[in-house]
């Protein structure tokens, strides 16, 4: 049954499937691929009605026909019609009836109303307003910010804020209410109001301000009137200039420009007869104009028009009369002028002032003309940077005179003679230091450094004998004085001759110095033997030894304990020496003190430098040996860990059970021989350091500059120490202190007013936020 | 009132006062005067001021009270904390103007003594002095005999004003030694080994024999302290109220005087104690030892703060002058030095005395006192601040008998000597300060302002714990703790809160923002870092390099040849 059914439905679809079909073919034309496409649907439709074939998903094929020239299969269309069917349409009765308009109306009404779009929910509503209210009430805040910025920067802040104005009446007013009272005032009064002097206001007379206040209309008026035609006159101006710019003739510009180049001469001219120093002046411009000229190679053949004339010259007469010109031109224009001096030379002793006055300031005027010129710049700048690194104080005034002379030559180009000239130089300032001698010899070690030239390097040693020999002679001089204060250290007798007496201690110091200086002539590296004298050693001769900075650091490492207190000091001998009362005899007292010194010195050294020893060592920080004895291997009394344990490893010189401790910061006694510093921290007085960095601060270092100026009155002066402590806020007792107005900082608007008015009506929205609120609807 | 405290010596056409006293330091601008509108600088009477704007002050003497240590370059900061250093540094500089300006105050100028073209000074002996000066400068030269109570120590009051003396053999007694008004005498009947005055002059303090004992200004005995036996030495700090002394049994013991109470003893290990002196810049008690040692002490640390070997053989005394700069120290072997306290502790200056000193004292201005038997000798420096040169004394004198104590008088230009034969009171040109604090130490000072400053002094105690050899080191962040505390919030947090964050590249717009360009630039700003850590690195290596270095001869090309 069913299959029949199935079966009768089919043959009626593929029926009505050809019905379908006919207009369409009929409208358009045969294609073949029409065909294929027919069949296609056709077998989508057959699988559809075998898919349905099942029971239950068998579904009813709607099927409506309507008589259209379109015919849709699922829907009804209308198309045929053309266009869009109206509501009222329908209600149109075939005949017309007055009773329907008023429904008409009603429903263009509704049409008219847009619909309505649903409302937000509440919580995104919420959430808008919020956002609305925070932006503008940060907007009105953010006034607040450079005041409350200012406060917090503030050094002090008085409350409450409105202050009192301080009640300074003007001076006239207090003057008015008050009257002369004792005789002397009234006397005085007297006299003012004698002569019209103010009384009131104390810095204008009646007379002062009469004079201040005057300027009559007329004046005005004539002042105005000035100004208008000036006015008026500039505008001609500048009309006629605007007019002859744009005149096009290349004729006309030229007569113009001989024009006024003539006119410029003969006022030249003219003022050269009146003012020559503005003459000059003058020719200074006319001189700057020539250098340009020079400069930008205006008239050389070297334009586009000149070279096309050059190509034409050989033809052409005209052509090559044009290049004469222009070349004639190009020398008119490039020649020196030299129009002052010899028009001075044609006048003679006419004028002496002129005389007097031309003649340098045409020399300075060259000079001048030669002073811009880069070229000679560069060979009297160089000259002097060579002066500047030979740092040779004589050498400059020649080296200037040299440059000087370069400069007033014709340029030349820097050669082999300057070079020469130099190297002459150098070695005539060498000459001259090696007769100064000492003083240079530091500048001379570096000058070898710095040329390396045989010359020098000879020069330096004779330099360096000298030395020597002036040394040894000077020894020899102060041997024989030399036994005086030995013999005066071993008995100091107070009957001693005065002049004896007088001889200064410093004479055996320096004795001492100058052998110690000839050895260190001979071995330059040797070390110095007595660190105690070596800072007034080198005091007193920094010029007799050129490497003594290296030396000195060299020192400064290797100080010896052993001589730094077995040095022999200069003895002081003084006027009083000291009666002994005691009872021994005094040479057996010395005897046994001099064995007692001998001897104890080195105990002392040798126990000082082992308690140094000692000292370090504990400051140390210890390794940490993390060996366990008879892990992994045999253990008992006696037995030590393996080799293997205790061994350190080649490559990171480690153990694997030994963890060095990392090395501290260097001792501050390192390179003091003689002191033993403490490195222990003080914690008692760290309790009272600060131990916490303030806020802004990120180091230690610059918080630290901030509280190294004591602010105590122990070392200030009153005002700077109360100046140092002053509140950060004061307060006036018995007075409520208000919160900050709009008008106590300038604000005219009272800002508070708006923020009240958002929050007391959040409905009022703006149209930014309208729009926000139709996306999120739209979401 | 005013006092000659001044002495300025001229005896009879032999000496002259040099004319440059009176030239003062060039008076240097600090700024160019502003001249910025003149017009409103007219006063109400329409007259100019002549000099607008405030006085200039010399630079030097603003640069002396200018605090802050410039010479160290801060790593970069933050714009808040430049603002605050800024702040910083404007008030130093307002406050160093502001006290340079009241060193006009300072009206008073030192003594000097000045010898005739090649004179020597130390030839001018105690009687041309007193002949030269004023009476009441005259007055301040006297000598008082007491042969019989031995030798004598002896110790001025920090005002100057007043003279405490003690004798071997029992005789104390104190004084106002500028009017010669005996406060109190008294005999002990023990012996007295020093005498030293506490924080004012009402109280005395006296190391005798066994113990050390305490009087008043009336002789009253206050005091027995028995934990301080055999006291050799006795040294006042001033501003910690704290009496240091020094006893045979080598015990170095602080007494805080304001409160009754032993803060610190502290064993020395180096046997008998009897060369003591204070620093008074940052009251460190310097001890001298029979092994040629000084060592240094703070009663906060339980070893010296620094041990330095002065001499061959054993101490003898010890000085250091006020400035806390340089130190004299004088040996068993004959020998005088001045060591330089500022870091290196190395003598600047040697001589050998033909009988070495027994005693040494500093002046308020820096002269230096050697007590060698019967004979003082007197140096002093070229400048305020210079050691004194040892080649040539100032001043010499010769007294009655050995010397046994030796101090120069506070704010005068007098050196009080004890010896055998009692006190000699020398006048010394040039050795105290002209001008004192009136609120710190008034030798004027009635009993009323006696009491109030003590009141004050008290409030203004330091505590003992705080001597340490650099005071200014205390105005410095204590590192090691801050550290430790960063470390253990570290842990605490399990990250560090401080530290830069990684860098994130900002989103960049036109497709730039895509992820291998994202990577690109990290990956650029790491290798950065990398780099500047490698180039650090590098420095630090060369820097080492350089210092291994050695500076002698320069190789030769053979030297690779050498086995």
């Amino acid at each position: 049954m069913t299959a029949n059914r199935l079966a009768e439905s089919l043959l009626a679809l593929s029926q009505q499937e050809e019905l379908a079909d006919l207009p369409k073919d009929y409208l358009l034309s045969e294609s073949e691929d029409e065909g294929d496409n027919d069949g296609e649907r056709k077998h989508q439709k057959l699988l559809e009605a075998i898919s349905s074939l099942d029971g239950k998903n068998r579904r009813k094929l709607a099927e409506r026909s309507e008589a259209s020239l379109k015919v849709s299969e699922f829907n009804v269309s209308s198309e045929g019609s053309g266009e869009k069917l109206v509501l009222a349409d329908l209600l149109e009765p075939v005949k017309t009836s007055s009773s329907l308009a008023t429904v008409k109306k009603q429903l263009s009404r509704v049409k008219s109303k847009k619909t309505v779009e649903l409302p937000l929910n509440k919580e995104e509503i919420e959430r808008i307003h919020r956002e609305v209210a925070f932006n503008k009430t940060a907007q009105v805040l953010s006034k607040w910010d450079p005041v409350v910025l200012k406060n917090r920067q503030a050094e002090q802040l008085v409350f409450p804020l409105e202050k009192e104005e301080p009640a300074i009446a003007p001076i006239e007013h207090v003057l008015s209410g008050w009257k002369a009272r004792t005789p002397l005032e009234q006397e005085i009064f007297n006299l003012l109001h004698k002569n019209k002097q103010p009384v009131t206001d104390p810095l204008l007379t009646p007379v002062e301000k009469a004079s201040l206040r005057a300027m009559s209309l007329e004046e005005a008026k004539m002042r105005r009137a000035e100004l208008q035609r000036a006015r008026a006159l500039q505008s001609y101006y500048e009309a006629k200039a605007r007019r002859e710019k744009k005149i096009k003739s290349k004729k006309y510009h030229k007569v113009v420009k001989k024009g006024k180049a003539k006119k410029a001469l003969k006022e030249f001219e003219q003022l050269r007869k009146v003012n020559p120093a503005a003459a000059l002046e003058e020719l200074e411009k006319i001189e700057k104009a020539r250098m340009m000229e020079r400069m930008s190679l205006k008239h050389q053949n070297s334009g586009k028009w000149a070279k096309s004339k050059a190509i034409m010259a050989k033809y052409d007469l005209e052509a090559r009369q044009a290049m004469q010109e222009q070349l004639s031109k190009n020398k008119e224009l490039t020649q020196k002028l030299q129009v002052a001096s010899e028009s001075e030379e044609e006048e003679g002793g006419t004028e002496d002032v002129e005389e007097l006055l031309v003649p340098d300031v045409v020399n300075e005027v060259q000079m001048n003309a030669d002073g811009p010129n880069p070229w000679m710049l560069r060979s009297c700048t160089s000259d002097t940077k060579e002066a500047a690194t030979q740092e040779d104080p004589e050498q400059l005034p020649e080296l200037e005179a040299h440059g000087v002379s370069e400069s007033e030559g014709e340029e030349r180009p820097v050669a082999e003679e300057e070079i020469l000239l130099r190297e002459f130089e150098e070695r005539r300032s060498l000459r001259k230091r090696s007769e100064l001698s000492q003083d240079a010899e530091p500048a001379g070690s570096q000058e070898t450094k710095d040329s390396g030239s045989q010359e020098v390097l000879s020069e330096l040693r004779v330099l360096s004998q000298k030395l020597k020999e002036n040394h040894q002679s000077r020894k020899q001089k102060a041997s024989s004085e030399g036994t005086i204060p030995q013999v005066q250290r071993e008995e100091p007798a107070p009957e001693e001759e005065e002049p004896l007496l007088l001889q200064r201690p410093e004479r055996v110091q320096t004795l001492e110095e100058l052998e110690e200086l000839g050895k260190e002539e001979c071995f330059q590296n040797k070390e110095l033997p007595r660190p105690v004298l070596e800072g007034q050693q080198s005091e007193r001769t920094p010029n007799n030894r050129p490497d003594a900075p290296k030396e000195k650091k060299k020192k400064e490492q290797m100080i010896d304990l052993q001589n730094l207190l077995t040095t022999q000091s200069p003895s002081v001998k003084s006027l009083a020496v000291p009666t002994i009362e005691e009872l021994e005899d005094e040479e057996e007292r010395n005897h046994r003190q001099m064995i007692k010194e001998a001897f104890a010195g080195d105990d002392v050294i040798r126990d000082f430098l082992k308690e140094k020893r000692e000292a370090v060592e504990a400051s140390k920080p210890k390794d940490v040996d993390l060996t366990l004895p008879g892990w992994g291997e045999w253990g008992g009394v006696g037995l030590k860990p393996s080799a293997k344990k205790r061994r350190r490893c080649p490559v990171v010189l480690l153990s694997r059970f030994l963890i060095k401790a990392p090395e501290g910061p260097p001792r501050k006694d390192k390179n003091l021989p003689n002191v033993i510093i403490n490195e222990k921290r003080n914690i008692h007085a760290a309790a009272h350091q600060v131990r916490v960095l303030p806020y802004p601060f990120t180091h230690h270092w610059q918080f630290e500059r901030t509280i190294q100026t004591p602010i105590g009155s122990t070392w200030n002066t009153q005002r700077a120490f109360q100046k140092l402590t002053t509140p950060k806020v004061v307060t006036k007792p018995g007075h409520i202190i208000n919160p900050i107005k709009a008008e106590d900082v300038g604000y005219r608007s009272s800002s508070r007013s708006d923020l009240s008015v958002i929050q007391r009506n959040p409905k009022r929205i703006t149209t930014r936020h309208k729009k926000q609120l139709k996306k999120c609807s739209v979401d | 009132m005013s006092r000659p405290r001044k002495t300025n010596f001229r005896p009879k056409n032999a000496y002259i006062l040099k004319k440059s006293r009176i030239s003062k330091k060039p008076q240097v601008p600090k700024k160019p005067r502003e001249w910025k509108n003149p017009e409103s600088q007219r006063g109400l009477s329409g007259a100019q001021d002549p000099f607008p704007g405030p006085a200039p002050v010399p630079v030097e003497v603003v640069q002396k009270f200018c605090r802050i240590d410039k010479s160290r370059k801060l790593p970069h900061s933050k714009a808040k904390t430049r603002s605050r250093l800024e702040v910083a540094e404007a008030e130093e500089e307002e406050t160093s103007i502001k006290a340079a300006r009241s060193e006009l105050l300072l009206a008073e100028e030192p003594g000097f003594l000045e010898g005739e073209d090649g004179e020597d000074t130390a030839k001018i002996c105690q009687a041309d002095i007193v002949e030269a000066v004023d009476i009441a400068s005259a007055a301040k030269h006297f000598d008082l005999n007491l042969r019989q109570f031995g030798p004598y120590r002896l110790n001025y009051s920090r005002t100057g004003r007043h003279l405490a003396f003690g004798g071997r053999r029992g005789h104390v007694a104190a004084l106002d030694w500028v009017t010669k008004k005996l406060m109190c005498e008294i005999n002990v009947m023990e012996a007295v080994r020093d005498i030293r005055f506490l924080h004012s002059e009402a109280l005395l303090a006296v190391a005798q024999n066994r113990w050390l004992h305490i009087y008043d200004n009336q002789g009253i005995e206050l005091h027995c302290i028995r934990r301080c036996d055999r006291v050799t030495r006795l040294e006042f700090l001033p501003f910690h109220f704290l009496l240091a002394t020094a006893s045979e049994t080598g015990f170095l013991t602080y007494l805080d005087v304001s409160v009754g109470k032993i803060v610190a003893a502290l064993n020395a290990r180096a046997g008998r104690l009897d060369v003591m002196s204070q620093n008074p810049y940052n009251a460190v008690i310097h001890l001298g030892h029979s092994n040629g040692t000084v060592s240094l002490w703070s009663p906060a640390m339980k070893e010296p703060l620094a041990k330095i070997l002065c001499h061959r053989g054993g101490v003898r005394a010890v000085a250091v002058d006020s400035t806390g700069t340089y130190m004299a120290t004088s040996g068993l072997d004959h020998q005088l030095k001045i060591f330089d306290l500022r870091g290196t502790y190395q003598p600047l200056s040697t001589r050998t005395l033909p009988h070495g000193a027994g005693h040494l004292a500093f002046s308020q201005r820096g002269l230096l006192v050697a007590g060698m038997g019967d004979v003082v000798n007197i140096w002093a420096g070229q400048g305020k601040a210079s050691p004194p040169s040892l080649e040539q004394p100032y001043l010499t004198h010769r007294l009655s008998g050995p010397v046994h104590g030796l101090q120069f008088c506070p704010f005068e230009d007098v050196l009080g000597v004890g010896h055998t034969g009692g006190i000699t009171s020398m006048l010394v040109p040039g050795a105290g300060e002209p001008n004192f604090d009136g609120l710190e130490s008034n030798p004027y000072r009635s009993r009323k302002q006696r009491q109030e400053w003590e009141v004050k002094a008290l409030l203004e105690k330091v505590p003992a714990e705080l001597i340490c050899l650099d005071p200014r080191a205390l105005a410095e962040v204590d590192v090691i703790s801050l550290e430790q505390g960063k470390k253990e919030q570290i842990e605490r947090l399990g990250y560090d809160p401080q530290a830069k964050a990684p860098f994130q590249p900002k989103p960049k717009q036109k497709g730039r923002s895509s992820t291998a360009s994202l990577v690109k630039r990290k990956r650029k700003v790491m290798d950065e870092e990398h780099r500047d850590k490698v180039r650090q690195s590098l420095q630090q290596q060369h820097h080492k390099e350089a210092k291994a270095k050695p500076t002698g001869a320069r190789p030769s090309a053979l030297d690779r040849f050498v086995r």
